[in-house]
C-alpha cells in the first residue's frame, strides 16, 4: 500500500510576524505505482508538497498519508531525490549507496547485491570508490537516484532532480529514468518546471497556479501515452515529435501562462 | 602596503631576519655589561645550559625527564579534554534540551581561567598527575567543544535531510553526518585546544608539580640561575611549536583528502 493522498492540505508560513499562505486546498490522490509530476511557477509551494509526504515539512491544516497513514517523520520507505544531490561528500559512490541500507540494519553480506545491481543499473562501474566531488554532475545524480532505488522505497520523492544538470546529460537521465520507472513501478512524485520532462515522464501532470498554489488543473497523461504507444520510441526527441505530445505540452503551457504576473513576460 | 602572499624564500628569509635580529641584540646586550651576565646569559650561555641539563640532573630530573613528565601530562589533560569536548559538543548541536542544559553551566565556567583553577586542582588532585592535568583541561575543553558544536549546528541541512530519509537514526547521524561534516571545524578547535593547553600546562607547572619544565623553571628562578629559566622557555616554545606544525599537517592533510 503506498497511495499518496493529500486531503485539504493548507500550508501557511509566518516570516517576521506575518502570515504567508503557500499551499491552500490541495486534494490530490497519488495512485499506487503512479508517475505524477508536478509543474508550476516557482515559489507556488510544488517543493512544499512533496517535502511534507517525505515528513521534512507539515501541513498547516489538513493531512498528508501515505498508505493510509498519516505522515509525521521522515522514513526509509519514502526515498528522497534532491535537486543538489545531497550525496555524503565524505563517503565514496559504494558508501553513499549502502548508507540507507546500512541504516535499515541489512547485514553486510546482503548489501553487496543490491548495491552491485543498482551501480551497473546507473551505469557506475569502476566509481564505486570514487567521491561525489570526483564525479560530473550527472554521475551523481545517478548515484543519488541508485542510493534512493536500492532501498527499494514504495513512494519515490524527486524533486527538479535534473534541474542542475546541462540539457544533454538531462535528456540521458530521462531516458534512464523512464526506462527504470517501467521496469521498477514506484508511486512518484516528480517536481519540476520543465514541462516536456513532466509530460515525457509522468502518467499524471498537477499543474498549480502561482502562490498561493492551488491545484489549476490535473492532466492525464497516461492515456495519449498508451493509445499513441510513445513507449514503442526509443529517444525523448521522437517522442516529443509526436503530435499528440506537442498537443499535451502547449495545453500545459498556456495553463502556466496564465499564471504568469501582470507584467511579466 | 604589499599585503599579497610570500613566497617560500621570502618566507625563510625573513623570518630568519627575525631571529637573527632577536639574537644579535641580545647578544650585544649582554656582552655589553650593562645587565649581569647572571641575569642575561648569552645566547650560547642558555645553549651550554641547556646541554648541560640534559647530562646533570636539575630540580630532581635531567631536562629530557621533566620534558616527558610535561609531555606526558599534556598528553593526558588534552586527551580528556577532546574525548569529551567533541562528542559532547556534537550531541550538544543535535539535542536542543542538552545544549539547554549544558550551555549556561558552560557559559559559566569558561570565565574562570585555567591558572583560576590552581588552587582547586592542588587541593584535590595534588601537585604529581592529576592537578596539572585538570588544569590543562580546563584550558584545552571549551574551544574542542565549541568548535564540535558550531560544526555540528551549521552543517548543511540537505545532509541531515538525506540521512533522515534514508532511515538514519539519531545516532547514525550524529556518528556519519554530524561528525564527518564537522571535521574541519573540529580540527580548527582541536588546534586552539592544543596550543591553549600547553600554554595552561606551564603555567600549572610553575605553581603546582614536583617535576616538569615549569617546575624546572621555578626551581632555577629560585637559585637565580636566568640561564635555566630561558633554557626552559625554549623547551616549551619549541615543544609548542611542534604540537602546532603536527596539527596544521593533520588539518592540511584531512582537508586534502575531502577535496577542498
Amino acid at each position: 500500500m503506498s497511495e499518496i493522498v493529500f486531503e485539504g492540505v493548507r500550508r501557511v508560513f509566518t516570516r517576521d510576524g506575518k502570515d504567508f499562505l503557500t499551499l491552500d486546498g490541495i486534494d490530490l490522490t497519488i495512485r499506487e505505482k503512479e508517475f505524477v509530476a508536478i509543474v508550476g511557477p516557482s515559489g507556488c509551494g510544488k517543493t512544499t508538497c512533496l517535502r511534507m509526504v517525505a515528513g521534512l515539512e507539515f501541513p498547516s491544516e489538513g493531512t498528508v498519508k501515505v498508505g493510509g497513514k498519516l505522515v509525521t517523520a521522515p522514513g526509509p520507505e519514502r526515498a528522497v531525490v534532491f535537486q543538489q544531490f545531497a550525496l555524503f561528500p565524505w563517503k565514496t559512490v559504494w558508501e553513499n549507496i549502502d548508507f540507507g541500507l546500512k541504516c535499515k540494519g541489512v547485514p553486510v553480506a546482503k548489501r553487496g547485491e543490491p548495491i552491485r545491481r543498482f551501480i551497473e543499473l546507473m551505469s557506475l562501474q569502476g566509481y564505486e570508490s570514487a567521491f561525489p566531488h570526483q564525479l560530473s554532475g550527472g554521475m551523481q545524480q545517478r548515484v543519488a537516484i541508485a542510493r534512493a532505488y536500492a532501498l527499494d522505497p514504495a513512494v519515490l520523492l524527486m524533486d527538479e532532480p535534473f534541474g542542475a544538470l546541462d540539457a544533454q546529460t538531462r535528456t540521458v537521465m530521462q531516458e534512464e529514468l523512464v526506462r527504470l520507472a517501467r521496469k521498477n513501478p514506484r508511486s512518484v512524485l516528480f517536481i519540476t518546471h520543465a514541462v516536456e520532462e513532466a509530460v515525457y515522464l509522468a502518467d499524471r501532470v498537477v499543474v498549480m497556479t502561482r502562490r498561493p498554489g492551488q491545484i489549476r488543473e490535473i492532466i492525464d497523461v497516461a492515456s495519449v501515452r498508451r493509445a499513441e504507444d510513445w513507449d514503442r520510441l526509443e529517444h525523448i526527441e521522437e517522442v516529443m515529435d509526436q503530435a499528440s505530445f506537442v498537443h499535451l505540452r502547449t495545453r500545459i503551457w498556456r495553463l502556466l501562462r496564465e499564471q504568469q504576473q501582470p507584467g511579466e513576460h | 602596503m604589499n599585503r599579497d602572499a610570500l613566497t617560500a624564500k621570502e618566507f625563510w628569509l625573513l623570518s630568519t631576519l627575525g631571529f637573527a635580529t632577536l639574537f644579535g641584540v641580545w647578544s650585544a646586550v649582554a656582552l655589553s655589561g650593562f645587565v649581569p651576565s647572571q641575569f642575561l646569559p648569552t645566547p650560547w650561555g642558555v645553549v651550554e645550559r641547556m646541554v648541560e641539563l640534559t647530562a646533570k640532573p636539575f630540580a630532581g630530573y635531567t631536562i629530557q625527564q621533566h620534558l616527558v613528565s610535561s609531555v606526558g601530562r599534556y598528553l593526558l589533560g588534552f586527551g580528556l579534554a577532546a574525548a569529551i569536548g567533541v562528542p559532547l559538543g556534537l550531541l550538544m548541536g543535535w539535542f536542543r534540551w542538552l545544549d539547554d542544559v549544558v550551555s549556561p553551566l558552560f557559559e559559566a565556567v569558561r570565565f574562570i581561567a585555567p591558572i583560576a583553577w590552581v588552587p582547586f586542582a592542588a587541593l584535590w588532585f595534588g601537585t604529581g598527575i592529576g592537578g596539572p592535568t585538570l588544569i590543562i583541561f580546563m584550558g584545552a575543553f571549551p574551544p574542542a567543544l565549541i568548535n564540535a558544536y558550531r560544526g555540528a549546528k551549521f552543517v548543511e541541512p540537505r545532509f541531515i535531510e538525506a540521512a533522515q530519509t534514508l532511515g538514519a537514526s539519531n545516532w547514525r547521524i550524529i556518528v556519519e553526518v554530524l561528525l564527518p561534516a564537522s571535521v574541519p571545524s573540529i580540527v580548527a578547535g582541536l588546534r586552539i585546544s592544543a596550543g591553549l593547553g600547553w600554554q595552561s600546562l606551564v603555567g600549572a607547572e610553575l605553581i603546582v608539580a614536583s617535576s616538569g619544565i615549569g617546575y624546572l623553571m621555578v626551581k632555577g628562578q629560585a637559585s637565580i640561575s636566568t640561564s635555566t629559566v630561558m633554557a626552559g622557555m625554549i623547551a616549551i616554545g619549541s615543544v609548542g611549536i611542534i604540537i602546532d606544525v603536527l596539527l596544521r599537517r593533520m588539518e592540511a592533510t584531512i582537508n586534502r583528502r575531502r577535496g577542498r
